[in-house]
């Protein structure tokens, strides 16, 4: 077939009129008849044993029907890491525990008639706790003597437990020290990430329910359904087989959904009162019982030759996981393993320590350790490239990875374990980064002398890459059968968290059958009804549940036209397919629609025209990303406006145009809100100080700078029709093109996000005093290293 | 618990429903199965339980039930007329607009109380009566322009439109 019919179009999201008009379609949309309110009990101390707990003044309160405290639950250690099994996250999380490790971790839970009965049980659950000393400071996590959070013994795959180490990674390609030996320049630098929060709309929500079979219905807000399904079988001890997990439209994920949240506490309460039971985070609870991005010191010492060939580069990051070690390790080792490589750098290394505070959780979140990588290393290239007086847009087409490449750092650290060597199928990297700097008028900007008054204007720019699924771990499966109307049911296990999986899926369907758009029929992300797929994570879906729709469609199409053959009179290589019929390719120009096709199956053939696929990858094509920007900074008080922020795109093919550009425009925003505004602060017990949209401040439509999206199209290999992925990868751009415009406009570099109007004024204040250049030494003294790392034996 | 009687047009419907005092509209009218009115933050910060009372737009958890006492209310279920999707809608689904939707009724009726009022707003009026319903997902872009549009009264070119042919690299 050449060219395509519905691939590569902007067609309209399938389930848009639903959304459009209002239509029940989410998690709370529905009402159960007798459906009791759960409500967690959130401990006050950021560290403490619960010494007593009373609970007899809670059951006695009308309304309520079930109380649950460590007591009433059994003890099974997990992770609530979404992940495929046997998750790479320690196992240090309980459904109760008699032990909090911070602020809002569960204490007890209730099931009551209304939410203010539950409230009320809640104020008169007696609780005497034994306060520890927490751990709030990450630095302070490994130090000798420091509180122990995760004492517990039955807890497993913890790294170091006696030193609060959740993970440790070591990964070295060749010999830093000899390319740091081998370099005419060698510089150091320290940067800091802070945390940030999801803020889907729409808050975690989960509604279980018994049904008539006395089977465990979940109905959830989440990415993640089968996982989900495997790690409350195993918390409740219940066959897997007795649950279903629903997942119904989400109101957005972007990581946070990726992580089995209310799913089991919900599920226990049902068990107890045998009644449904809805539970649901209020935004204040949101922000602190949910999950949240890593907060990352990271260490990062480059070499490079006079000519801009940089040789070594070496990462050394502390992040902190807050009290559970849910996505830990992997988070941190895509910190190194998808940042390092962008260069074609012949010495890398990778150290980590990812270590236990009493603080809010650190989780999933869009980008999974990548925003933080790629600000340290994209500011530390920019002061490389100034101070060679080389363009940063030469520097990074003289550096970056290429096309036929091997990145041999993703063989050694992949999913919380030894990974596979991606091979650059595909790369439209040069090319994202020429129409990139074209949008934002690179070449007039970067030389123009600064403005005079106090507005002084700069642009900068980064690049990134990311993955397209997790290589040999993420897979997916798809189902298609054929109805008399000839229109496809497609069942996939995916779950479409509001970027358009459902959309694009059923346009790979589309094509591949040969019929309209609007002849496919998509169930999603049900465990009763939908094959297995692992979720929507990873930038996974388009190109792995994709890959499985694309194989399940070509097999019921070759059943459509072995039957097609027969009613033809036709051999099946002369027949072609598309527009809803199958036609001769001979002159007699015969067809038979898919209707009529449809119908011979299943009334004169008795056959049901079904098949399914299941599809993985043994490599994670790399999307690619250059994004430019341009500030202006108000050197009086240190306030930074973005004015453009252009970002250029390689995901392969974009499936639906339109689509791709949302997730980019989306992505850039939440990248932009990384790099300027949002942190969820802490005081130093680990209280939350500014849970809420008014403190917490996401970019409102009136705060957005122009935003130009430049998809550059190539032709993976290895992903359906060419595509590969795109929903996180422009996330990593714009702190590293912000910074480094910062430093175009008004020549100071801010190492830490996020990047507030006191730091640039602070910086702007000190710059009178800084050190110049000079080679092979790091340019500015670092700060004492305040975190050792451990004596002990280190793992290869 | 006292209750009191609420008598309300919603949606073109005459309604009288037997509320609490201290209800709110947000809480009513999603127990009245009015789904699309979202729960986002409970605190009026975020938009997404937007509803026009009398044609201005408001955040029904700002809101006791009563206050609408002899009011109109119009929800997102009410905007089209059947199957005829009021200009507003078309153009989210043409323009991308909507991406996981929950936001999306809040947007739809933010744009539809300043196009009542201003029917051919500038960008930047667009951007200022939006401002008020935040969205994680879209970045503003494309809602921004389905609104632009609508106003224009010049629905977009419809889903089958071939895309430029983008620069293809091997």
């Amino acid at each position: 077939m050449s060219g395509r019919k519905v691939v590569g179009n902007n067609v309209r999201k399938v389930e848009g009129h639903k959304l459009v008009t209002g239509r029940p379609a989410f998690t709370d949309d529905i009402e159960m008849p007798g459906m009791l309110y759960g409500k967690i009990l959130p401990s006050p101390h950021a560290h403490a044993r619960i010494k007593r707990i009373d609970t007899r003044k809670a059951r006695a309160l009308a309304g309520v029907h079930a109380v649950l405290t460590y007591k009433d639950v059994p003890r099974v250690p997990h992770t609530t890491a979404g992940q495929a099994w046997p998750e790479p996250s320690p196992y240090d999380t309980y459904l109760l525990d008699s032990k909090v490790r911070f602020v809002g971790d569960r204490v007890a839970a209730v099931a009551a008639e209304s939410r203010a009965i539950a409230e009320k049980a809640l104020r008169l659950i007696e609780v005497d706790y034994e306060v520890l000393p927490a751990v709030i400071d990450m630095e302070q996590a490994m130090a000798p003597g420091a509180p122990v959070i995760h004492d517990e013994p039955d807890s497993t795959k913890i790294y170091d437990r006696s030193h609060n180490i959740a993970g440790y990674i070591l990964r070295e390609i060749g010999s830093v020290e000899q390319g740091f030996r081998e370099s005419d320049f060698v510089v150091e630098r320290e940067f800091r990430t802070h945390r940030q929060q999801h803020t889907p709309l729409e808050p975690h929500i989960t509604i279980c329910w018994l049904d008539a079979n006395g089977r465990l219905v979940i109905r959830t807000s989440s990415q993640v359904p089968y996982h989900t399904r495997r790690q409350v079988a195993q918390i409740l001890q219940i066959p897997v087989s007795r649950i279903h997990v629903i997942k119904p439209r989400i109101g957005g994920g972007f990581g946070g959904k990726q992580e089995m949240l209310l799913e089991d506490i919900c599920g226990a309460l049902t068990l107890a009162a045998r009644r449904p039971v809805k539970m649901e985070f209020t935004r204040q609870e949101e922000f602190y019982m949910a999950r949240s991005r890593h907060p990352q010191i990271l260490r990062l010492k480059m070499g490079v030759k006079a000519d801009g060939t940089l040789l070594a580069n070496q990462m050394t990051v502390l992040a902190t996981t807050g009290a559970y070690g849910s996505h830990a390790t992997t988070v941190q080792g895509n910190t190194g393993s998808k940042v390092l490589p962008l260069y074609r750098t012949p010495h890398m290394r990778f150290e980590c320590h990812v270590v236990y505070t009493n603080m809010p959780v650190a989780g999933a979140f869009r980008g999974y350790g990548c925003p933080q990588g790629f600000f340290a290393q994209e500011s530390l290239v920019d002061e490389i490239a100034n101070h060679l007086g080389i363009d940063p847009v030469e520097f990074h087409l003289q550096n970056a990875i290429r096309l036929g490449d091997i990145d041999r750092l993703s063989a050694q650290l992949g999913e919380g374990r030894e990974g596979l060597p991606r091979v650059i199928r595909s790369c439209g990297l040069p090319e994202c980064i020429r129409q990139g700097a074209e949008a934002i008028g690179w070449k007039k900007k970067r030389p123009a002398p600064a403005l005079g008054g106090h507005l002084k204007r700069g642009v900068g720019m980064s690049c990134s890459m990311q993955g397209s699924g997790i290589a040999g771990i993420d897979w997916a499966s798809a189902f298609l059968k054929m109805n008399e109307d000839g229109a496809f049911f497609l069942q996939v296990g995916a779950s479409d968290v509001g970027g358009g999986a459902d959309t694009v899926l059923s346009q790979i369907a589309a094509e591949s059958l040969g019929v309209t758009l609007d002849k496919i029929v998509i169930t999603s992300g049900d465990t009763d009804t939908t094959p297995f797929d692992v979720g929507a994570y990873a930038s996974s879906t388009t190109i792995i549940s994709g890959g499985a729709v694309k194989k399940a469609a070509e097999k019921v199409r070759a059943q459509v036209l072995s039957l097609a053959s027969k009613m033809l009179e036709t051999p099946v290589e002369k027949l072609e397919w598309g527009n809803n019929e199958v036609f001769t390719t001979c002159e007699c120009r015969k067809s038979v629609t898919m209707t009529e096709i449809a119908m011979q199956a299943m009334y004169k053939e008795k056959l049901q025209i079904m098949d399914g696929a299941s599809h993985f990858n043994t490599d994670s094509p790399p999307p690619f990303c250059a994004t430019f920007a341009e500030v202006e900074v108000d050197t009086q008080t240190g306030q930074v406006r973005v004015l453009h922020l252009a970002t250029a795109v390689d995901p392969g093919t974009a499936v639906n145009p339109m689509q791709s550009e949302g997730q980019v425009e989306g992505a850039v925003t939440q990248g932009m809100g990384f790099a300027l505004t949002e942190e969820l602060l802490l005081d130093s017990a680990g209280r939350p100080l500014n849970p809420n949209f008014l403190d917490y401040k996401i970019f409102s439509a009136k705060d957005m700078p122009k935003l130009t999206t430049i998809l550059v199209e190539t032709n993976e290999p290895l992903g359906p029709f060419g595509a590969k992925s795109i929903s996180e990868v422009p996330i990593n751009g714009p702190a590293p093109a912000i910074a480094n415009a910062i430093y175009h406009a008004v020549g100071v570099r801010i190492r830490k996000l996020p990047i507030r109007p006191e730091d640039v004024l602070r910086a702007l204040c000190d710059k009178a005093g800084r050190t110049p250049w000079s080679a092979r030494d790091a340019l500015v003294p670092l700060p004492e290293q305040r975190y050792q790392p451990l004596a002990k034996e280190r793992e290869k | 618990m006292k209750t009191m009687e609420l008598r309300a047009t919603v949606n073109g419907q005459p309604r009288q429903w037997t509320i609490a005092p201290g209800d709110l509209l947000l809480d009513v009218l999603r127990r009245e199965g009015f789904f699309g009115v979202k729960r986002g933050c409970e605190k009026g910060e975020c938009g997404s339980c937007a509803v026009l009372v009398d044609g201005r737009l408001v955040n029904s958890c700002l809101m006791f039930a009563a206050q609408v006492e002899g009011c109109e209310v119009l929800t997102i279920e009410g905007l089209a007329e059947g199957e005829q999707l009021d200009p507003i809608q078309g153009a989210f689904l043409d323009h991308g607009a909507a991406q996981c939707g929950f936001c999306t009724p809040g947007m739809i009726l933010a744009a539809k109380a300043l196009l009542n009022k201003n029917p051919h707003p500038s960008e930047a009026e667009v951007r200022e009566a939006m401002a008020g319903v935040l969205c994680r997902c879209t970045g503003y872009i494309k809602p921004v322009e389905a609104v632009l549009a609508a106003a224009k009264q010049q629905p977009a070119k419809r889903a089958t439109r071939k895309r430029e042919p983008a620069q293809v690299m091997r």
